[in-house]
C-alpha cells in the first residue's frame, strides 16, 4: 500500500519539556492508524502537529507527497479533522455550518455534497434546526459530516467518541468504519480507549510520554511482546517506562 | 475623566448652542465607526473562539491572510450598518443630518475605520500571546484612546501632556477635523494629513503585531487552547 502521510523524527518541545521526541511512522493508504496513549501523551500534540497548528521543533512532516511547512493550504485542502473538543458556530444551522464549510473548502457543487453528507450522518430531518439545540452526540456527526465535507484523502480525528454515551459512542464508530471502507478513506485516531482502538484500528501506536513506545498490527503486537492481550501491552509499556 | 474633560469645555468654550449639539451629536455617530470597526474584528474572533470553531478555521486552507481579510469585510458591513442606523437616529430624534456635511466626512470615517482595525488586530495579536483571559481588551482597549481622541471636546481643552500624546492618536485628528467642518472652516487637510500617516503607522506596527503573535501561537500551541 502507497503511503500517504509521512513522519520523520518529530519532536516538540515546550517550556524546556519535549512532549514529541523523535517521532517516525508512516499512514498508508486506506488504513485507520490508532494512537494510543494515557493523558499527556502526546496524541493531541501530534495530531496538532500534523494539522500545522503546531510548528515543530524538528523534523519532517509530509502529506500526501507534499511537505506541510511549504504546503499549508494545499494539503488542509485535501486532509480533514474532528474532534469532540472541537465545536461549530451554535447560531448557525446544521445545514448552514456545512455549507459554511463546503465553500471554505471549495467544494464543487456545496448544495448536492451538504445534502449527500447529510445523509450519510442521518442528519437531513435535523438541517433546519440550529446548532446550539444538538445533542452532543448529534453536534459530533455534524462535526464529521464537517470533516467529510471535502471528501478528505486522509481523516484526522482526537478522540471522536470522548464525552460520548455508550450507544452514541458505538453508532459514531460503526459510521466512520463504514465511511472508511466504502471511500477508501485513510485515518488517523487517537484514544485511550483499549476496546475502541482494537475495534477501530488496522495498526496501533502506543505513545507515552511523546515516545513511540510500540507500533504495528494488533496480532504482530502481541506476538512480539509475547504478551495476551493489548491492555497488558499497554500497562507493561507504560509502566515500564514510568 | 472624560466627562471632567467635557466640563471643562462646556465651562470655557463660548460656542453656540445649536454647535455643541451638532458637535456632540457628530461625535457619537463617528466614535460608534471606530468602535464598530474594531469590534468588527475582534469580537468577530472571539465569536469564533467561544464557539469553539477557531481550531476548524485554522485547520481548513483558509490562510491567516484571508480569515483577517474576511473580518476586515465583517467589521466593514457593521460599520455601514451602524453608521446608516445611527443617522438616521439622529436625524428623526435630533433632525441632525450628518450627512449634510457633505463627502468631506468620508475621509474621516476612512480614517477612524483604520484606527479601529489598527487596534482589532492588536487586541487579536493580544489574545493569540496571552489567552482568554485578554479577552476583556476586546471592549476596552478602544476605550482607553477615547480622553486622548478628543471625541467630545477640542484637543486644546487637555493638559499639555495630553495634548502632546493627541497629536499621535489619529482619532484626535478625525475630531477635530469634524468639528473644523461643522463650524464650516473648510476642508481639514492638515488632520487628515497627520491621521492617514499615523494610521498607516498603526496599521503597520499593529499588523507585525498580529503577525509575531501568530507566530508564537503556532510555536507555543496556543489556537487549540483557546479554542477547544
Amino acid at each position: 500500500m502507497p503511503s500517504v502521510l509521512r513522519v520523520e523524527n518529530l519532536s516538540k518541545r515546550f517550556n524546556g519539556l519535549w512532549v514529541l521526541r523523535n517521532i517516525s511512522f508512516e499512514l498508508y493508504a486506506g488504513e485507520i492508524l490508532g494512537i494510543l496513549g494515557p493523558n499527556g501523551a502526546g496524541k493531541t500534540t501530534l495530531i496538532h502537529s500534523l494539522l500545522g497548528l503546531l510548528s515543530p521543533t524538528s523534523g519532517r512532516i509530509e502529506i500526501l507527497g507534499l511537505e506541510l511547512s511549504k504546503h499549508r493550504s494545499a494539503v488542509l485542502k485535501r486532509i480533514n479533522f474532528a474532534s469532540n473538543y472541537v465545536s461549530l458556530p451554535l447560531s448557525l444551522t446544521v445545514y448552514e455550518n456545512l455549507k459554511v464549510y463546503a465553500y471554505l473548502y471549495e467544494v464543487p457543487d456545496p448544495d448536492h455534497r451538504v445534502k449527500e453528507v447529510l445523509k450519510w450522518f442521518g442528519l437531513e430531518a435535523l438541517k433546519n434546526v440550529p446548532s446550539r439545540h444538538l445533542s452532543s452526540g448529534q453536534m459530533m456527526r455534524l462535526c464529521l459530516a464537517k470533516a467529510m465535507i471535502n471528501a478528505p484523502e486522509i481523516l484526522l480525528l482526537d478522540e471522536p467518541t470522548a464525552g460520548l454515551d455508550l450507544e452514541a459512542a458505538q453508532k459514531t464508530r460503526a459510521l466512520l468504519k463504514e465511511l472508511c471502507l466504502r471511500k477508501g478513506l485513510s485515518v488517523i485516531y487517537t484514544s485511550h480507549n483499549l476496546a475502541e482502538m482494537k475495534e477501530m484500528s488496522d495498526r496501533i501506536i502506543i505513545l507515552h510520554q511523546g515516545r513511540i513506545m510500540a507500533l504495528g498490527p494488533e496480532k504482530e503486537l502481541l506476538k512480539n511482546y509475547r504478551v495476551k492481550d493489548l491492555e497488558e501491552l499497554y500497562f507493561r509499556l507504560i509502566s515500564h517506562e514510568s | 475623566m472624560l466627562w471632567g474633560f467635557v466640563t471643562i469645555y462646556l465651562e470655557t468654550s463660548t460656542t453656540r448652542l445649536p454647535e455643541f449639539v451638532s458637535f456632540f451629536l457628530g461625535a457619537l455617530i463617528l466614535w460608534n465607526i471606530l468602535l464598530r470597526a474594531q469590534q468588527g474584528i475582534s469580537v468577530s474572533f472571539l465569536e469564533d473562539v467561544w464557539a469553539r470553531n477557531l481550531v476548524n478555521l485554522f485547520v481548513s486552507p483558509l490562510s491567516i491572510v484571508e480569515y483577517i481579510t474576511a473580518l476586515l469585510v465583517v467589521s466593514l458591513i457593521k460599520v455601514v450598518l451602524a453608521f446608516g442606523l445611527m443617522s438616521l437616529l439622529a436625524a428623526l430624534c435630533y433632525t441632525f443630518n450628518i450627512l449634510k456635511l457633505g463627502l468631506i466626512i468620508l475621509p474621516l470615517v476612512l480614517n477612524l475605520v483604520a484606527l479601529g482595525w489598527a487596534i482589532g488586530l492588536l487586541t487579536m495579536g493580544l489574545i493569540l500571546r496571552f489567552g482568554q483571559e485578554a479577552e476583556i481588551l476586546a471592549w476596552a482597549l478602544a476605550f482607553l484612546f477615547m480622553p486622548v481622541s478628543a471625541v467630545f471636546y477640542p484637543v486644546e481643552v487637555l493638559p499639555s501632556l495630553l495634548q502632546r500624546i493627541a497629536l499621535f492618536v489619529p482619532s484626535a485628528h478625525a475630531f477635530e477635523g469634524m468639528r473644523q467642518v461643522i463650524i464650516q472652516k473648510g476642508m481639514p487637510v492638515a488632520h487628515l494629513l497627520w491621521a492617514t500617516s499615523l494610521n498607516l503607522v498603526y496599521l503597520l506596527v499593529s499588523g507585525l503585531a498580529f503577525y509575531r503573535a501568530y507566530k508564537f501561537a503556532l510555536e507555543k500551541g496556543v489556537i487549540p487552547k483557546i479554542g477547544e
